[in-house]
């Protein structure tokens, strides 16, 4: 389907239409303006990010810090890899590439259920009633969109899951959710109809606006800024980079028909046009019974392939120097096996991959102790993950925001940059 | 030829400037009208002769006065009639409701409407739809049962709903019911009871959802987080979660995990032997502290009531005890009495609304007591409850922030104040059944249960399941892009302003009304209100370029086959059905 140069109608053109009505609408509300005190340092900032967030809690200690021999120990055997770190035997291709990635050993955090470890590991913050805060995702494309002009498509792209919302920056910064199929429902505007469209467009402009300026609060601004960014995507030839089946198929079979795979494919070919932070979900870690089953057959080969995939084929197109990988869920899982055969929630020690961006790689960073209950080295948190992706990604960590009511935060909530992974 | 298309184009234009014309003149009288009157009368707030209405006033006003706050103006008639059909009915009044309220000249009209559109047949149906859908979503989730492999029959939830909405069950009736369920979760099997469909899902890995779930939706009690340790933030501790926990396993399911196409699961109790060794007299729980540490469980109520230790069903049906200590409890009171102020304020008096434990304060204590004792003396009528809501000052004013509560913002971590009403977005469901009215489209809609169907199809488009085991779900139909892409080029929306004969569209184009009514028409059947000068000037700006298209269609010997009118109210309603004034509960 054509939906960016329709005969006569370029987009540009079209566009031009739009000019005087919705682009106009970016009248920004002050919601999370953000004070950039080291501009300048940023401006040819080309980085991106791609985070694999594993949702459920995946159980560390079965794939980063095995502890053979240990009562905890589960069924696994640690095998050598390209780096100076073991992971699990069901890993065999991504430690093909552990000299591209680390391990942070030391994460130790306090959030074991779901949906406040979900928060906890996206934003740096616990739950807190009385404020939303930004996720990764937010807060990254909110710190480099000025940077990014030529992007059209929404700048924090979410595969196959949720992620977490924009909080305090507002709805313009959340998530643009897509399976991994990458089909995109209702984009398709009939190129014979794209000059009505303009027409109709001009007319919601003007309703949009006198609504906003009967000042009835965030919400109907919101709105406005959503229409313009919707029009912008569904006139853009970089939608493309969702279309994965436009991949030379020889780069389709190295990923596989995996839906985990497929995604890790259009998460390439999307930071590849320029979208500064992507995440892509494999969910399915909530493992309180049979986990070892689960994860030899299921969980770690489909992990495996994709994660090794992404990460070599990045390196080879010279994208890895400009982005950083995050591997993570929103906790571990108990070293203690249950009766079910089974590992239940866990925050206390577990581990974390990060990689590319020039952060070190190869190496594990923090121990934790013989049968994997303690952290044993400085322990670090989401906050401290959070400092280190965003200063690897040339976002200064004396950047704050002004939240809704007020209050100056600081990005990352004032972590520790994990100093290992920067040598 | 050319001239005969050439004479085609000049009537059609000068149609449509004459269409223009009038437009722009018949309502240069209209624009000078002045806005309706509220009905209230001045000093005070209008209680509606309701003690529990007078009472609500007085606690909001209390909080305004220690806050030195200003309460917003009312809102206007036809805002505030919007306003209460999507909330009661989960849908925007037609044309014809919003009409017969905003002229009727009887007194007292506001609390007329309320009690019609709650007591009156004629809304049984809508106000059970709205009521079953807002249940359904919060019992089992958007999600709950639309899985190939699942226990759930969402139907059999559905139809257990709308037969206890539709017949005014009191709401502690229905929690018994949804606690103590056994039978077939399949509408049409002998022995059919829908309200299994709460629990049967939540079963799994010794029922944990089960005692989250009944604990947090009827009571207002987070005891989740206990499940595996002591509580850091809240009096609750594990113990009190594996006690809760004991009044579920007696219960079973059959199937006894989720199966693929399965064609029916049934909900039962049973003897349970208790653990360990297992003696059915004292059928004992066994969990685990952080620590390794074993510790034993009874059933006991939050509040401490034991029942018998027995597992067996013919000495004590654990489910039944709960059930009854729940009816009981003032949290189960309160727990609703916030659940239905946040869905008609947009905030309840607790953030979130079903934790009421003793760490979470309310913005409002005294007005959440009262609101719970006046549901239980008022033998849990929800419809009653909606009534005193509905009718408060609080409900009535305009969302149009003032310099006197520019302060009172919940999104600036403010506890809300009410002295405005906040904006929120319509859901699906309700966009749903509202473009449906607006399009005048309900009248022909086929039964219920295929209705109800090709409603679910469309829904599912917005659901994103989180991977874990708890069922936690969010919506993509949150004013983010896949939503606004759905209402500028989605089929609901094409359906809506199709203007093909026979159309909503063509039928009002084609019709006798002034041409200037039209356009009023489609602003009043979406928005609910008339348009205002400059959008009557797009509006022929609209009519014009229509006009030139076809006439370059014509030029170009292209069919053309929708009627010009037709088209350019097509345009007209499609901004309106995309304006953040229509997707906004305002």
């Amino acid at each position: 389907m054509q939906y960016s140069t329709p005969a006569g109608m370029s987009r540009r053109h079209f566009m031009g239409h739009l000019a005087g009505s919705s682009a106009a609408a970016a009248a920004a509300l002050s919601l999370g303006q953000s004070l950039r005190t080291h501009a300048a340092e940023l401006k040819k900032n080309k980085k991106s990010a791609i985070m694999l967030w594993m949702s459920g809690g995946p159980s560390t200690i079965d794939i980063w810090d095995l502890k053979p021999g240990a009562p905890t120990g589960g069924e696994f055997k640690p095998i050598s890899t390209a780096g100076d770190v073991q992971i699990s035997e069901h890993m065999p291709l991504t430690a093909k590439v552990m000299d591209k990635l680390s391990i942070v050993r030391s994460m130790s955090t306090r959030e074991a259920d779901h949906m406040r470890g979900r928060y906890y590991m996206h934003t740096g913050y616990v739950p807190n009633p009385n404020i939303e805060h930004p996720s990764y995702g937010s807060v990254i494309s909110h710190e480099t969109a000025e940077q990014r002009p030529d992007l059209e498509i929404p700048p924090f792209v979410s595969i196959g899951g949720g992620s977490e919302g924009p909080g305090f920056l507002g709805m313009s910064w959340a998530p643009f959710s897509v399976t991994s199929t990458g089909q995109i429902r209702n984009l398709d505007v009939r190129p014979d109809e794209l000059e009505r469209m303009v027409d109709r467009m001009r007319a919601l402009d003007k309703l949009e606006k006198n609504f906003v300026n009967q000042n009835r609060g965030a919400a109907a601004n919101d709105h406005m800024k959503i229409l313009e960014k919707t029009v912008h995507l569904m006139t853009s030839k970089q939608m493309d980079a969702f279309k994965i089946t436009k991949e030379p198929k020889e780069g389709q079979d190295k990923y596989g028909t995996d839906p985990f795979g497929r995604s890790c494919l259009m998460a390439r070919r999307l930071v590849e046009v320029g979208v500064p932070f992507v995440e892509v979900d494999l969910g399915g870690w909530d493992n309180h019974n049979g986990i070892f089953n689960i994860l030899r057959t299921q969980r770690l080969p489909a992990l495996d392939k994709g994660m090794s995939t992404l990460v070599t084929d990045l390196n080879d197109r010279g994208l890895l120097k400009d982005t950083a990988i995050i591997w993570m869920g929103e906790f571990s899982r108990t070293p203690r096996i249950n009766g079910n055969g089974g590992r239940d929630h866990w925050a206390r020690a577990w581990s974390v991959v990060v990689g590319g961006a020039g952060l070190k790689p190869g190496i594990a960073v923090g121990k934790t102790n013989e049968d994997g209950t303690a952290v044993e080295t400085e322990p670090y948190t989401s906050q401290d993950v959070m400092a280190t992706v965003c200063k690897a990604l040339g976002i200064s960590l004396e950047t704050t925001f002004t939240s809704n009511n007020g209050r100056p935060m600081k990005i990352a909530n004032s972590g520790k940059v994990i100093k290992e992974l920067f040598a | 030829m050319s001239v005969r298309v050439e004479g085609a184009f000049r009537s059609l234009r000068m149609a449509v400037i004459g269409l223009a014309v009038c437009v722009v003149t018949s309502f240069a009288g209209a624009q000078s009208e002045s806005p309706t009157k509220p009905s209230e009368s001045k000093g005070g707030a209008a209680d509606h002769g309701i003690p529990q209405v007078k009472r609500i006033n007085e606690e909001i006003r209390k909080v305004w006065e220690d806050n030195k706050l200003r309460p917003s103006a009312q809102a206007t008639d036809a805002e505030w009639c919007r306003r209460v059909y999507l909330d009661v009915l989960g849908r925007i009044p037609s044309v014809t409701e919003l009409r017969e309220f905003l002229t009727t000249k009887e007194s007292d009209k506001k609390a007329k409407l309320v009690n019609k559109i709650l007591y009156d047949s004629n809304y049984t149906e809508d106000y059970a739809r709205n009521w079953t859908t807002i249940w359904t979503n919060t019992l089992i989730g958007r999600n709950g049962g639309m899985e190939r492999r699942t226990l759930i029959n969402r139907e059999g939830m559905q139809k257990y709903l709308r037969d206890s909405f539709a017949r005014e069950k009191p709401y502690n009736k229905m929690v018994y019911e949804l606690i103590s369920a056994t039978g077939s979760t399949k509408p049409g099997e002998k022995d059919f009871n829908g309200a299994a469909n709460f629990l049967i899902g939540k079963l799994e890995e010794n029922a944990a959802q089960a005692t989250a779930m009944t604990s947090k939706i009827f009571l207002g009690l987070q005891v989740q987080c206990t499940q595996c340790h002591n509580h850091p933030f809240n009096e609750w501790k594990q113990q009190k979660f594996w006690e809760m926990n004991a009044f579920f396993r007696q219960t079973m399911s059959i199937p006894r995990r989720p199966q693929r196409d399965l064609e029916e699961s049934k909900l039962l109790n049973q003897d349970f032997r208790g653990e360990g060794s297992g003696d059915a007299r004292e059928a004992i729980i066994y969990y685990e502290l952080r620590n390794g540490l074993l510790q034993s469980a009874f059933p006991v109520f939050v509040d401490g009531t034991e029942v018998s230790k027995s597992g067996y069903l013919s000495d004590c049906d654990r489910r039944v005890e709960l059930a009854k200590l729940v009816m009981k409890s003032p949290y189960m009171d309160k727990t609703i009495a916030n659940r239905m102020w946040q869905h008609f304020l947009g905030y309840g008096f607790t953030k979130p609304i079903d934790d009421l434990g003793p760490h979470n304060n309310p913005s409002h204590p005294a007005l959440l007591e009262y609101l719970g004792e006046e549901v239980r003396k008022n033998s849990y009528n929800m419809k009653e409850l909606i009534r005193w809501i509905t009718l408060s000052e609080a409900y009535s004013l305009s969302s149009k922030i003032a310099p006197g509560n520019k302060a009172d913002d919940p999104l600036l971590g403010e506890t809300p104040k009410f002295t405005h009403f906040y904006m929120r977005q319509m859901q699906a469901e309700q966009l749903y059944e509202s473009l449906l009215v607006a399009t005048q489209a309900q009248k022909t809609r086929g039964s219920y249960e295929e209705q109800e169907k090709l409603k679910g199809d469309w829904l599912k488009q917005f659901v994103v399941a989180f991977g874990n085991d708890e069922g936690e779900e969010a919506t993509t139909f949150n004013g983010t892009i896949p939503q606004a892409l759905m209402l500028m080029n989605g089929d609901l929306i094409k359906k809506a302003i199709d203007s093909d004969k026979g159309s909503f569209l063509h039928t009002i184009a084609v019709g006798n009304m002034k041409p200037a009514e039209k356009v009023s028409h489609l602003f009043e059947a979406g928005l609910a209100r008339r348009p205002t000068q400059d959008e009557i000037t797009l509006t022929n700006q609209l009519l014009l370029r229509e006009g030139e298209r076809q006439y370059t269609a014509k030029m170009k010997k292209k069919q053309v086959t929708a009627d010009p009118h037709a088209s350019a109210l097509a345009d007209v309603f499609w901004a309106v059905l995309n304006s953040n004034e229509f997707i906004l509960q305002h």
